[in-house]
């Protein structure tokens, strides 16, 4: 661990939705109010530099943590701080400051850019947001940002439909780039891409993290990508991390049984013909969880205490930078061999 | 073993106003008996297309405008709506992207499972309803009995996917056509998808025709692989020559642009530029604007499929080059 602050750090951060019946409904029919947790106590440090990737199925929290982190939902419970400032203060008088220094790519690039504005305006948006740039100062710096992502200055007369899917994603680089941001919050951005175009996109925000010095959180259900991409990866489950470990650490030695699964579940280019060991069971309702460890019903090691208690993220013993929540790995369960 | 599918010289056309779009362009390949072959390639390469146009299913304007596809050595496609009518379903299953778009949401899956075996097997409404409970146990639906009333909303994802698998191999086709049948899944349950569907094609000895974009998915499921670049196949070849040893500069530049858990690399392999539009075909080989091995030739004319050691690939660099 480096000594300096981390530039992101989420202390405890929930997100709860509302998604009981009418008022008047409930009222008759006495129901409760029903709360869907979809993130539920989530803690993570992010360093300057460093990409940090949240894995797991749809559904388990992973898109609306990001949201959270830039400030698109308010916080339930927690904290979130960038740089030591709460993001609670986005929407105060010093919010324009920090939001300048957090930016977000989406995962559809068709409906992310605005179809009736040319890209020239689509990138100096946020330059007129946030800076005091003279209208010939905006269109250099849009010219620098289209060179920068690999794209043609004469590119930004163009319409967002003029371009392929792979462009349309540069161009929200771009624009996320334009006010020199920080940190960059990516939600699935090359999920609706082509591998070949995604390869391409994957180059330029790796070569622009190493130009710029930015610091990414990278959402991705694909592990594949992740494992390229990532410097730390946290798992999510129903709303929960399980397990959050350096890439190289967590892909040669998972230790929550989940993570193992998720491992293993991988299309594996290398072995023609061999059989995965297929996850078994499904994503449980987030509206009713499971008792105890959410997982446990999925669990080949699940005992009674994990239908009561639910695990809290302790480090092992064997590494300080590897945390995890899970009963068998905390009190040392036989290690049970997995097929993989 | 004798070839199920036969597909020689397939050209599907889109007439437009400016001009006519050739959305597939002389494709050709076959599939045998007990045989999985995979069908890859980027968006709008054609992949679906191929599908559609077996399964008689194009949209129009699309139209065959020549090739022939055969099934079992007869010929299906200039068949009259009504004789298409019955071999789909009852000689060529059909398994799509979306498991809740190809369910009707007003009936239970159980009578969608039924409905497609009394029409093309001699089953009274009775006896098919217990095969249909019988395929949902097969497709590993817990409790098959009770879930076979219930709606598809009902069902989750993954098990949903599984009801439409049931209903693909409910009149035991030869075929089956699966365009993303794992796309819209999540890694766990994919995982648990091609393992079912694997063990339902060897168990029937049906051919498979799998599309995905997902080299991952047909690494571990394809026998041969038909790699499909701008509505042409770049290369057919075995699953493990397509992967590991790739001839096609196109299908090497696809292999290396896709990021693996046991390789670290700092930069993958990307293929610069994008796949032509359909109105604009560069002349010659397709791929040429982006390859990075092109000669004269490739500009000027186009490649035909070539022997390239033990694979196929339409590339002028395997030209007279005897294997």
């Amino acid at each position: 661990m480096t000594q300096t602050t981390p530039l992101v750090q989420v202390k405890d951060a929930a997100r709860w939705f509302d998604v009981s019946a009418p008022w008047l409904e409930r009222v008759l029919s006495g129901k409760p109010r029903t709360m869907l947790k979809a993130v539920d106590g989530v803690s993570f440090t992010i360093n300057r530099g460093e990409t940090l990737a949240l894995v797991g199925e749809s559904g388990c929290g992973k898109s609306t943590m990001a949201r959270l982190l830039v400030g698109l939902y308010p916080l339930t419970r927690g904290e979130v701080l960038i740089d030591g400032r709460s993001i609670a203060e986005l929407h105060g008088p010093q919010g324009k400051d920090l939001r300048r220094r957090l930016q977000m790519i989406f995962q559809d690039p068709y409906a992310s850019l605005n179809p009736r504005w040319r890209v020239g305006r689509i990138i100096a948006e946020p330059l007129k947001a946030h800076t005091n740039m003279t209208p010939k100062e905006q269109e250099q710096r849009v010219d620098e940002l289209l060179l920068q992502v690999g794209l043609d200055p004469a590119d930004k007369q163009r319409y967002p439909h003029q371009f392929s899917g792979g462009q349309r994603q540069r161009i929200s680089i771009a624009r996320a780039l334009a006010v020199r941001p920080e940190f960059l919050v990516c939600d699935e951005p090359t999920s609706a891409l082509d591998v070949s175009v995604q390869a391409q996109v994957l180059n330029i925000m790796k070569d622009l993290q190493r130009q710029l010095g930015l610091t990414y959180l990278f959402i991705s259900h694909n592990l594949a990508v992740v494992h390229h991409v990532a410097d730390r990866v946290g798992v999510m489950y129903l709303g929960r991390i399980v397990e959050i470990a350096p890439r190289d650490e967590l892909f040669a030695h998972p230790r929550h049984p989940y993570t193992r699964m998720l491992i293993s579940a991988i299309p594996d280019m290398e072995g023609h013909g061999k059989s995965r060991t297929p996850v078994a069971g499904e994503v449980p309702n987030p509206l009713q969880p499971p008792s105890g460890c959410t997982f446990h019903p999925r669990c080949p090691l699940a005992r009674d205490i994990c239908k009561q208690q639910s695990p809290k993220l302790i480090r092992p013993a064997d590494n300080e930078e590897v945390e995890v929540a899970c009963h068998a790995v905390e009190q040392q369960w036989e290690p049970v061999s997995f097929v993989s | 073993m004798s070839n199920v599918l036969e597909i020689k010289r397939l050209c599907v056309e889109f007439p437009t106003r400016r001009g006519t779009l050739r959305a597939l362009d002389e494709v050709s390949f076959d599939i045998k008996a007990g045989e999985i072959v995979g069908v890859v390639g980027e968006s709008g390469a054609g992949k679906s297309m191929t599908g559609a146009a077996i399964i008689g299913l194009l949209e129009p304007p699309g139209r065959i405008a020549s090739g022939e596809i055969l099934l079992d050595g007869r010929r299906i496609d200039n068949l009259p709506d009504a004789q298409m009518r019955k071999i789909r379903g009852r000689e060529i299953g059909a398994i799509f992207q979306d498991p809740l778009t190809s369910l009707n949401p007003l009936y239970t899956v159980g009578h969608q499972i039924a409905e497609t075996i009394t029409t093309h097997l001699p089953y009274s409404y009775a006896q098919a309803r217990e095969r249909a409970i019988e395929l949902l146990e097969a497709t590993g639906i817990p409790a098959a009995r009770q879930r076979i009333d219930h709606y598809p909303h009902q069902f989750s994802g993954g098990m949903r996917q599984r009801v439409v698998i049931a209903l693909a191999l409910a009149a035991e086709p030869k075929l089956i056509v699966a365009d993303e049948p794992t796309t819209a899944l999540d890694v766990s349950i994919q995982a648990q998808i091609i393992e079912l569907l694997k063990k339902l094609c060897r168990e029937h000895s049906a051919a498979v025709m799998l599309i995905t974009h997902d080299m991952g998915v047909i690494a571990e499921t394809a026998d041969r692989v038909v790699v499909m670049y701008a509505g042409r196949v770049a290369e057919i070849g075995a699953v493990n020559d397509v992967i590991h040893n790739p001839k096609h500069p196109y299908t090497v530049g696809l292999m290396g642009s896709i990021p693996s858990i046991h390789r670290h690399t700092e930069r993958l392999v990307q293929i610069d530029g994008s796949m032509p539009r359909l109105n604009a075909i560069p002349k010659g080989c397709a791929f040429n604007p982006r390859c990075q091995r092109r000669f004269d030739r490739c500009l000027q004319d186009r490649p035909e499929l070539m022997p390239a050691e033990s694979s196929q690939a339409a590339c002028w660099l395997y030209e007279g080059v005897t294997t």
